[in-house]
């Protein structure tokens, strides 16, 4: 039975112990403890939401990149075709200008030949006629020594010359 | 840090001075026959002396400090050995039979015998203070590597090692126990049931250990469970809100039976007594039968030996082997009795700072 009467000086000296280890413990020991470690997971909590989010907001952006990207490749697609018609147009508008070109300098050519040979054919009159008169200066100065013979080829010349002209 | 380290020095040097004297052997004058339920109870009970093992014919123990006041010729300091050299020393003598079979009484004036006030140094007090040091020690050691952690800026650091353990334990007892039970005002209780928790596991480990300074039946001790439950019932007490008192003085119940006779009450008066009476006896039984068990296997080796060598034998393996078994039961034991100590704790205390207890139930009367 004196099993079940608790000692004075074992319930003294446990009294005492056990407040001053509970006072030690609870001003030094267990805060420092449980608020570091609290305050560690607070922050790893926080950390993982953060990482979440980004991880949120990176699927977002590559979504919207992949948009982006797959815009831009059918935007490629329509300038390629919107090209490719141009260039065939413009070949085709170029060929028809050169061929209008060189249509009309063939035309301007033409008539610059025209215009030349016309001057040539000019000059080569007056020449020849210079040429002739002077031949005929020539021939004539031999011949008018001898009489009427003379005069009357002068005038049948001049006939000649004349008429065609009137 | 400097103030732990002093701490730590004083205590160092409280354990020399007790150490410091010196192991008596003392002749032992006759070898009686094996008396198991002496054997069991003299090793579950407090003593004055700390009696190591017996070599021969002689006991190895240390002695420790007897502190008495005798109420009539005040207070006396003297070493136990003193009590072993002679049968009586300045009028204290070891008491044999009645309610303080053992302990150390005197005589009065009228020739009456009396127990003296009684603050010896007893086996189980220096076991106490062991435990105290060992506990404050690796707490405030693993509080230092925090501490320190945080002056350099690094206090994502995770402990490894030891000290990861003790912080896994910790964190597992302040989580799961105290803060499920308490709910939110558990920071305000948080350091004592820590405290209770690890006091208990500590002194039931400690306890399962044979060898000095180690082997006390602490946590097996009706005082040292009953000023723990003390602690819990001041917790839940002084501390309990309104609503908790209310409760208790003019409880929810039918008029009839709280108003000309107050039985509810009465009944939730003896409630506020009986919950720490339990946690007195659950923690002392539990640790105490598990003590008695261990050793009475272990005086099996003993009973048995008159029986020839062949049973001595089978019987000491039997008894080893019952032994360990045993050994790992009360190791389980150790932690689910602090479990429950702390558990009970902070569920009694969760209901005394429950706000709004009463007026929830009257609406779902309503």
């Amino acid at each position: 039975m004196d099993l079940m009467i608790p000692d004075s000086g074992l319930l003294f000296w446990m009294f005492i112990s056990f407040a001053i280890l509970f006072f030690i413990l609870a001003k030094f020991g267990w805060p420092v403890i449980t608020g570091m470690v609290e305050r560690r997971k607070e922050r790893i909590d926080k950390a993982l939401a953060e990482a979440a989010e980004a991880r949120l907001l990176l699927a977002t952006l590559k979504q919207q990149g992949d948009e982006l990207l797959k815009e831009a490749q059918e935007e490629h697609t329509k300038m390629m075709v919107q090209t490719s018609e141009l260039r065939t147009q413009i070949i085709m508008e170029a060929r028809e200008a050169a061929t209008a070109e060189g249509r009309m300098i063939l035309e301007q050519a033409r008539c610059r030949i025209a215009e030349e040979k016309d001057a040539a054919m000019q000059e080569l009159r007056v020449y020849v006629a210079t040429l002739a008169v002077d031949v005929a200066e020539k021939i004539l100065r031999q011949q008018l020594d001898s009489g009427a013979k003379q005069t009357d080829l002068i005038n049948r010349l001049i006939d000649e010359t004349v008429k065609p002209r009137a | 840090m400097r103030r732990t380290n002093r701490l730590y020095a004083w205590l160092l040097l409280c354990l020399f001075l007790i150490l410091g004297q010196p192991v008596i052997a003392r002749e032992k004058k006759e070898r009686p026959p094996v008396d198991v339920r002496e054997l069991i109870m003299g090793h579950l009970k407090d003593t004055y002396e700390w009696h190591f093992f017996t070599i021969g014919e002689k006991d190895i123990v240390l002695p420790l400090p007897v502190i008495v006041r005798s109420r009539e010729r005040g207070w006396f300091v003297f070493m136990s050995s003193r009590l072993e050299e002679q049968p009586e020393y300045k009028g204290f003598y070891y008491a044999s039979g009645g309610i303080s079979d053992g302990k150390i009484v005197e005589r009065n004036s009228a020739g009456k015998e009396v127990r003296p006030f009684d603050i010896s140094i007893t086996k189980d007090v220096l076991a106490l203070f062991v435990a105290c040091g060992l506990m404050i020690w690796l707490v405030l050691s693993t509080a230092a590597w925090y501490k320190k952690r945080n002056a350099r800026g690094t206090e994502d650091e995770v402990p490894a090692g030891f000290k990861g353990f003790l912080e896994l334990f910790i964190m597992d007892v302040h989580d799961n126990i105290i803060k499920k039970c308490i709910g939110k005002d558990y920071r305000r209780y948080a350091p004592y049931l820590l405290t209770a928790f690890f006091f208990i596991f500590f002194n039931n480990v400690l306890g399962l250990i044979p060898i000095f300074p180690e082997g006390a039946n602490l946590t097996g001790n009706i005082a040292v469970t009953l000023v723990l439950a003390l602690f819990t019932f001041i917790a839940v007490n002084v501390f309990g809100n309104k609503a908790y008192w209310k409760d208790i003085l003019w409880p929810e119940v039918p008029l009839f039976l709280k108003a000309p006779l107050p039985i509810m009450p009465v009944i939730e008066f003896f409630g506020i007594l009986t919950k720490p009476m339990a946690l007195t006896i659950r923690l002392f039984a539990n640790i105490f039968a598990g003590h008695c068990i261990i050793l009475a296997l272990t005086s099996l080796i003993f009973l048995t030996v008159a029986m020839g060598p062949v049973i001595s034998g089978s019987m000491t393996v039997v008894s080893v082997l019952f032994s360990i078994f045993m050994l790992c039961l009360e190791l389980l034991v150790a932690y689910i009795q602090s479990y429950v100590f702390t558990m009970l704790s902070a569920v009694f205390i969760g209901m005394s700072c429950q706000e709004h207890h009463g007026e929830k139930k009257a609406k779902i009367i309503e």
